[in-house]
């Protein structure tokens, strides 16, 4: 009992129950004549497509600059990274690795900037970064009409000028890491490429953080004047992780877009950082700390729970509402998980 | 007598804070209590007023006695009632509510109405212009000009003070007011405005406690002093023709004697060849640290030295490591070894090997969401390198949790630290245990000075002496120079080798362990050179002819 009580306290009791409904969303499928393999395969690709977003939110967490709800900025850097890769006409792996690529550059361009803003607006962060996200979309989608893109693929078929709002990247890299070694058995896909490129991406930040470097960004976030104290320079190591973050968030829509199959501009990044944010909440992190553990869990709950809410009420009630289930759903997670500010332990 | 105090005595925890504490106060009559940190002036207050924390722990014992009856307050509603007023060293205002609002705040005069009778006095409506009538004439009382329809947060530290006695004085029935540190904030000509409304006041037949660390202030105002050392009424004495000089030497002495013979022993490794280059010199120093400003400081410390830095709160004793450390913007030259030191950065004074246990331990000396590993080798970590190991031929830097736990180990051993292991989160340890921490962070970092800032406070007496006994062993065994300030004389006098003593922002003087408790005081209380005051120069140079 007394075991039990401490795995509680430790665990976060909202986490158990979120994890108990998920897994009984699970056991439910059947019952319900939703297709298990199916519903996990779903829930697989989500993990995969969304990972490396929550994971961009950890650097700028640790580093006590708060949530990143200006990851659409990242996200922004991403879309440039994708459309110019699909100027160029690269296919396959090639014209990934490009959008990886030139994603990376804006990426640290708009993190330095970016992060220089925050440094000047210490205590303000979140509040700032959200209007950073919004505004940056904003003027993103003047620029998407004027950017001098002139590939046929991306053109407004009228006109000729400007991007469109959803481009397909089908011909061009679509699923390129979800096939790489995939497993299908049946209706079960298991995009091995995708899971593996967010695990060496994870491992990549769990060495970050083992490096000195890291090490004094954390103190940096745990306290800023011991930091100091220390002959730590605060506010580039702020700089350092916000840039992180926002290459972070870059890359990950980049990877979002292969698995989904379309790149979608204009007010596309509008939202992208909230259910990110939800995810790293529910998965016990704090404002100030931050694990991997808190991503994986996170984002195995948030995107579990997301995929398979909508398939299990469809079956139970007959009727076609997965969208208005799924947009309620989210929102909702995100609503509580922005209410929790206490960190739990593990 | 409006007040006696009888025997008033106090323990918390088996811990005696006051013992046999008499006094009486009389109306129209200020009466000045002072005393070092932690003498038992703000307990006795207090009591006065019987804070919920005394009730908590056991009560008190003595008597008080109020318009010659004994009394005994459940709560400080009662004290009030009684017609006691309290002027707190913070200011309880609410800043978005004017001097009038702020003054009558709960005690409003309403307008009746049939409504208030059916429902509940809480709808009643203000009268807003009684209140002001009101407010004026509680600000009238005190003297000053002050508008009663003034937003609080507009107004300049000197108003907000006013506004605070006068919302005592209002009460219909005041007749005490003690006074905490009312001129802590405030400068010197606003604290002048202020006295001579508080003698107003005491013209009027109200009676005061005014308690301060102004020696200079409770001279010149009070009728009589009383001076409280280590809990105990050590003398009461009446202001007139008694100087700041023999107050603080009140304050400060314990019995002369024995001290210098305990004193004497202590200190056999003194160097004494002033040939020797020192190793840290300052020259007109200057620090802007809110609070603990320094104006105009010069010394130099030489190799292998603890040197003491003493004085009252608020005089710039705390600036000087702060400034030197770059923590806080200040100017002027130091050298190390000669050569310049960068000044306002933190770094460059690590590097060149000077470490710092900073007096803000939760705030500035630890990261309490981290364990103890992290908290003492992160420093080291940083400037010197240590704790890492070079990956890709040194393209990386690993960190090495391995090592940090086993320096953490062995530091935990030597300082004594109870914890449950190095990975205890070190928000959860004692203030003590703490402390041992700082300590040991800066071992860590193997420096060639160390600046110690208050490193007992806070802590009980245990993990103070094991605290300073580390110091002195530390000192004398790897020769590492320490600058130790603390407002504790007895703690400088029993390590240090020299102290000097900050008032106002600048070294009042040096003196050597040795010197009399007395000489310490005369430098704290600043009265060894006052031109702002001359008048209180007289009296002074006559009491040192008397003790003479």
């Amino acid at each position: 009992m007394e075991q039990i009580k401490r795995f509680v306290a430790d665990f976060g009791l909202p986490r158990i129950i979120i994890a108990v409904y998920l897994l009984g969303l699970f056991l439910m499928a059947p019952m319900v004549g939703v297709s298990l393999p199916g519903a996990l395969s779903d829930t697989s690709i989500r993990i995969g497509m969304n990972g490396i977003m929550v994971l961009a939110l950890v650097p700028m967490i640790q580093s006590g600059c708060g949530l990143n709800f200006g990851l659409s900025l990242g996200v922004i850097a991403g879309l440039l990274g994708a459309t110019c890769s699909i100027q160029t006409g690269y296919v396959g792996a090639r014209g990934f690795l490009c959008a990886i690529l030139v994603s990376q550059v804006f990426g640290a361009i708009f993190g330095y900037g970016y992060g220089t803003l925050l440094n000047r607006v210490k205590g303000g962060e979140m509040m700032i970064s959200t209007y950073v996200g919004f505004s940056s979309v904003m003027v993103m989608s003047i620029a998407w009409l004027v950017l001098p893109f002139t590939s046929p693929v991306m053109i407004w078929g009228y006109g000729g000028e400007g991007l469109r709002t959803t481009i397909s990247v089908e011909n061009f890299w679509r699923h390129i890491l979800d096939d790489f070694l995939a497993v299908q058995i049946s209706d079960f896909k298991f995009p091995t490429g995708a899971i593996l490129f967010f695990l060496f991406v994870s491992l990549a930040i769990w060495a970050f953080f083992h490096l000195k470097i890291g090490t004094a960004m954390t103190a940096v976030g745990s306290n800023p004047s011991y930091a100091r104290a220390s002959g730590v320079d605060v506010n580039r190591m702020r700089v350092i992780s916000v840039v992180l973050s926002t290459m972070l968030g870059a890359m990950g829509i980049v990877v979002y877009q292969q698995s989904f199959g379309f790149i979608q501009l204009y007010d596309g990044p509008l939202y992208m950082a909230f259910p990110a944010v939800a995810a790293i909440l529910i998965g016990g992190a704090g404002v100030n700390k931050a694990s991997l553990t808190n991503v994986f869990i996170g984002v195995a709950l948030y995107q579990g729970i997301l995929t398979m809410t909508p398939l299990i009420f469809n079956a139970v009630l007959k009727l076609d509402m997965s969208d208005v289930i799924r947009i309620i759903v989210s929102n909702g997670m995100i609503l509580y998980a922005l209410t929790r500010k206490t960190k739990v332990l593990k | 007598m409006i007040l006696s105090l009888r025997g008033i005595g106090k323990q918390f925890y088996g811990n005696r804070v006051l013992s046999d504490v008499s006094f009486d106060v009389a109306p129209g009559q200020i009466v000045g209590l002072v005393g070092e940190n932690g003498a038992g002036k703000t307990t006795l207050m207090k009591i006065l007023f019987s804070m919920p924390e005394i009730h908590e722990t056991g009560g008190y014992e003595g008597g008080i006695f109020w318009n010659g009856k004994e009394v005994r307050f459940k709560s400080p509603f009662d004290a009030l009632d009684a017609g006691i007023g309290m002027v707190h060293q913070e200011f309880s205002l609410i800043p978005g509510f004017t001097a009038a609002e702020n003054i009558l705040l709960n005690r409003e005069p309403l307008y009746k109405s049939a409504l208030t009778d059916i429902f509940s006095p809480r709808i009643s409506r203000l009268d807003r212009k009684t209140m002001t009538e009101l407010a004026k004439a509680a600000i009238d009382k005190l003297g000053v000009a002050l508008d009663p329809a003034m937003l609080v947060k507009e107004m300049p530290v000197g108003h907000k003070q006013f506004t605070e006695i006068a919302r005592e004085l209002c009460r219909a029935n005041v007749k005490l007011i003690v006074l905490d540190e009312p001129t802590a904030v405030l400068t010197e000509s606003e604290a002048e405005v202020l006295l001579s409304s508080l003698r107003l006041l005491a013209a009027e037949g109200i009676a005061l406690i005014f308690i301060s660390h102004r020696l200079r202030e409770v001279v010149e105002l009070c009728d009589r002093i009383v001076v409280l050392r280590d809990g105990k009424k050590i003398e009461e004495v009446p202001a007139k023709g008694c100087s700041a000089k023999t107050i603080a030497s009140l304050m400060v002495g314990r019995s002369v004697e024995t001290q210098r013979a305990e004193s004497a022993g202590i200190h056999e490794g003194e160097k004494d060849d002033d040939k020797e280059e020192p190793v840290l010199s300052v020259e007109r120093l200057w620090v802007d640290m809110p609070g603990e400003t320094v104006r105009d400081v010069t010394f130099s410390v030489k190799k292998g030295e603890i040197f003491g830095i003493g004085g009252l709160a608020g005089q710039g004793k705390l600036g000087i490591p702060n400034g030197i450390m770059g923590l806080s913007p200040a100017g002027g030259v130091v050298k190390l070894h000669g050569k310049p030191l960068r000044m306002g950065s933190p770094n460059a004074a690590l590097e060149r090997g000077v470490a710092f246990v900073s007096e803000d331990r939760r705030g500035v000396g630890l990261l309490l969401d981290e364990g103890i590993d992290w908290n003492i080798t992160f420093s080291a970590m940083q400037i010197r390198d240590k704790f890492l190991k070079p990956l890709l031929g040194g393209l990386f830097q690993w960190r090495s949790d391995r090592e940090m736990c086993s320096v953490a180990n062995e530091y935990i051993s030597l300082l004594d630290i109870k914890c449950t292991g190095p990975r205890q989160r070190v928000g959860n340890l004692s203030g003590g245990n703490q402390q041992k921490v700082c300590l040991a962070k800066a071992f860590a970092l193997q420096p060639d000075i160390l600046f110690v800032s208050e490193p007992t406070r806070g802590i009980d007496i245990g993990a103070k002496a094991i605290v300073l006994e580390t110091l002195k062993r530390y000192n004398s065994e790897y020769g590492t120079t320490i600058i130790m300030v603390s407002s504790e004389l007895e703690e400088l006098r029993s390590i240090c080798q020299r102290i000097a003593v900050i008032y106002e922002g600048r070294i009042e003087g040096i003196l050597p362990h040795t010197a009399l408790l007395e000489e310490f005081g005369v430098l704290m209380a600043g009265a060894k050179d006052a031109p702002k005051t001359p008048n209180e120069e007289r009296p002074a140079e006559s009491d040192r002819r008397s003790e003479h």
